[in-house]
């Protein structure tokens, strides 16, 4: 047939890569890419960061300077990296999980992924013209009076902010119509439902942040005076609008990698997921919980002192959930016949780090501490613990992980493990010292410090090289893997979830026959579909 | 190794139902996904409405409120309305297959919408000369961008009426295939549904 020729030709030509293709497949590994170029990026303005605080006093950056370098690596690393890679891996593998041959709306899909390189330079370009230095956080009234580039980062951030929505609505839409035979919704894969979750917070608080972005842009370029404070405009507002985003954009950089160790940990344990009911409806009540604590980023802003107790309550309870889930993946590995893969160390990493991230992050909901703390190096610890630490260790995971069904290649273990072994050393060294030094009194977001913070700051520093190191021999991994590794089979793991029920890479349809479900996604070590209980405490191994 | 999985015969890509899990719920993808953006549509005008309306309790201007003319707006939200039930009109003669009915209602649609910004863009024009602008108050400030991009939406759905009626032009619309008017009409539908909740927290209370 010649259309089957046609696609032939374009499945096996690079090209297609930078062109609007709406393959998912394509879209997904477009995501990827797009997002490990912004990881670079981001990584080489935190390394300047760490060279600048490798001593006391001003070395190479004024303070603007540096200002600069800090609002963009900390917009880059979240608008540019983790939600698009996240975003890469669900497009990617969604359809493929749960048996279809694409995502509902191909078109907006390819939309969803073009506006993130759109969306990227207008954030870098904002360079040239004096770029954001604000912080990510952009609070008014000093994002009003910082010079132009603001203006075309904040434009960059509300494309960021359509890619995102536009992306959820194909995440739900493809979940709830494009399930295959017998693929019920407790039957989808944990990843799967993490989206659901994910995609349904992007819904909700994402357009908050686009009004929110629009009113600072108003106020720089159409002259309303929103945040003008003399003529009556409030600075808070613009704090509640930015949190009612952002603190669930940290559940939207979390959820989803909390699906993919969900996907992990049974494989390499050799053991269905313990509490699978659980750890799904624990993702939705982070989502719906996620949305009631805003506040809590504000509680030294003069806020309503009455807020702060509620706010910090619902705070607290996120912890509830989070723990339904660590305490559920402790028990699927528990017992398991645990096989300690690159990708099975990253999540297991991932548990221990966001461990700290997460506790650290209850101890911040504490009205008391958080106002001994904030705007401290504690809170760059404790973020860096969950979107590090959490984030992108699941990202390694999932990349691991998923690396021979994208490519058809395997990646290279040794290698694999190293990288591991520095970036978990290379995160700790670099994050747990700035518990400390914040407990001293380091302000964040500041060029310079007290001479007698040099010693945690030189941990700090070597740590943060050594995570620059690790992050090369990812590199070099992966590429020379992608190149030149060893052909990997359809089922490399010996998973059950239905992306590994295809080639490696998967034909242009996904599925030569659509399969159908008979069983659940993770019954390692149980006759397939003999029993009904998804948590069963017998350890029969593989 | 366990075997969860069987396959069934392939039907063929061509001919396979990609929506059936869907359809078992009673869900058109294609409404799903309208529904779905405009979920987060209501968010959006919800952040600018709060702002509005904190503005508007915690730095009232009474001069400026008594600019605004609600009987212009008044008759104005009345033409919204209507085009609205024309909207429906199209549908439904769509679904009895009248390709020239559906054509002429959105037409009648678009016109009434674009008498509707016309409007707007007047009453913007009379309260500027009034000396309510952008910068005038922290209240006229939320006004504008609140209405502003209420009508940015109306100026989407004419755009997008055009097409709809361009596509009923070329033949694609039926009393089988009326999706895409079903589509536009959610859309309009809502962007009418934001006006009644502005009119009336903007202009009535």
């Amino acid at each position: 047939m010649s259309t089957e020729s046609v696609e032939l030709k374009q499945e096996n030509n690079w090209k297609r890569y930078f062109t609007w293709n709406t393959d998912h497949k394509v879209i997904g590994v477009q995501y990827l890419v797009t997002a490990f170029a912004f990881f670079l990026i981001g990584g080489a303005l935190a390394m300047l960061i760490r060279t600048e605080l490798l001593q006391p006093g001003i070395d190479f950056m004024d303070g603007t300077i540096y200002n600069r370098v800090i609002t963009n690596h900390g917009s880059i690393m979240i608008f540019l990296w983790i939600i698009p890679v996240l975003a890469g891996f669900a497009n990617y593998m969604l359809p493929l999980m749960i048996g279809a041959r694409d995502m509902a709306f191909p078109n907006l899909n390819a939309l969803s992924f073009w506006l993130i390189p759109v969306g990227g330079l207008f954030v870098l370009l904002s360079f040239f013209i004096g770029a954001a230095e604000t912080g990510w956080t952009a609070y008014v009234p000093l994002s009003i009076q910082a010079p132009d580039g603001q203006t075309i980062w904040a434009i960059g951030v509300i494309l960021l902010g359509f890619s995102s929505i536009f992306g959820a609505i194909n995440f739900v839409t493809t979940t709830f119509t494009m399930r295959t035979e017998g693929m019920g919704f407790l039957e989808l894969p944990l990843f799967v439902w993490s989206m659901l979750a994910t995609s349904l917070l992007i819904l909700v608080a994402t357009p908050v942040l686009t009004a929110g972005l629009i009113l600072i842009a108003m106020d720089r370029v159409f002259g309303t005076i929103f945040f003008t404070v003399q003529a009556g405009g409030d600075p808070i507002l613009w704090q509640n609008v930015f949190w009612f985003y952002s603190h669930p954009a940290v559940y939207i950089m979390i959820l989803p990698g909390m699906g993919i160790i969900s996907e992990v940990l049974p494989v390499f344990s050799r053991k269905p997921i313990f509490g699978y009911i659980a750890i799904a409806l624990s993702s939705m009540a982070i989502s719906v919980l996620g949305l009631t604590v805003w506040a809590h980023h504000m509680f030294t802003s003069g806020m309503s002192p009455a807020l702060r107790v509620p706010f910090m309550i619902t705070s607290m309870i996120i912890a509830v959930p989070t723990g339904i889930k660590i305490f559920s993946w402790l028990g699927t590995i528990w017992g398991g016949k645990l096989r300690f893969t690159p990708s099975m160390l990253f999540s297991l990493g991932f548990i221990s780090m966001f461990l700290i991230g997460g506790i650290t992050g209850v101890f911040q909901a504490s009205v008391p501490f958080d106002l001994y703390v904030h705007d401290t190096y504690f809170i760059v610890g404790h973020l860096h613990f969950v979107l590090f630490g959490g984030s992108v260790f699941s990202v390694f995971s999932g990349f691991y992980y998923w690396f021979p069904k994208v490519t058809g290649r395997e990646m290279n273990e040794r290698l694999g493990k190293i990288q591991f072994a520095l970036m978990f050393i290379g995160a700790n060294l670099t994050y747990l010292p700035m518990f400390a030094s914040g407990m001293l009194g380091m302000p964040r977001r500041v060029v310079d410090y007290a001479p007698e913070l040099a010693s945690l700051n030189l941990l700090t520093t070597i740590g943060a090289y050594i995570l620059g190191t690790s992050v090369i021999v990812f590199f070099h991994n992966a590429a020379t893997s992608w190149l030149r590794g060893p052909k990997a089979t359809s089922n490399p793991w010996r998973a059950l979830t239905l992306e590994w029920m295809t080639t490696s890479p998967p034909p242009i349809h996904n599925f030569e026959e659509l399969p159908v479900v008979t069983s659940g996604p993770y019954e390692y070590g149980e006759t397939p579909g003999a029993s009904d209980t998804r948590q069963t405490l017998e350890v029969t191994g593989d | 190794m366990e075997k969860a999985m069987e396959t069934m015969k392939a039907e063929g890509s061509h001919h396979e139902d990609h929506f059936r899990a869907g359809k078992a719920l009673g869900l058109d993808h294609r409404k799903l996904g309208m529904w779905l953006f405009l979920s987060s549509e209501v968010m959006f005008f919800g952040g600018l409405l709060s702002t509005f309306l904190f503005y508007k309790v915690n730095n009232p201007s009474p001069s400026e409120v008594a600019l605004l003319d609600v009987v212009l707006v008044g008759v104005n939200t009345f033409i919204l309305l209507t085009s609205s039930f024309t909207v429906v009109l199209g549908l439904t003669a769509i679904q009895r297959n009248n390709v020239q009915g559906v054509m002429r209602f959105l037409g009648i649609t678009m016109l009434l919408g674009a008498v509707f910004l016309a409007g707007q863009g007047y009453e913007f024009v009379k309260l500027y000369y009034e000396g309510m602008t952008l910068s005038s108050s922290v209240f006229a400030s939320a006004f504008f961008t609140l209405t502003g991009f209420h009508g940015l939406h109306v100026f989407i759905g004419l755009i997008w009426a055009g097409l709809t009626i361009f596509k009923a032009y070329q033949g694609q619309y039926s009393a089988e295939e009326y999706g895409g008017v079903e589509i536009f009409g959610l859309y309009w539908h809502f962007v009418d549904i934001v006006w009644i909740v502005l009119f009336t927290l903007i202009y009535l209370v």
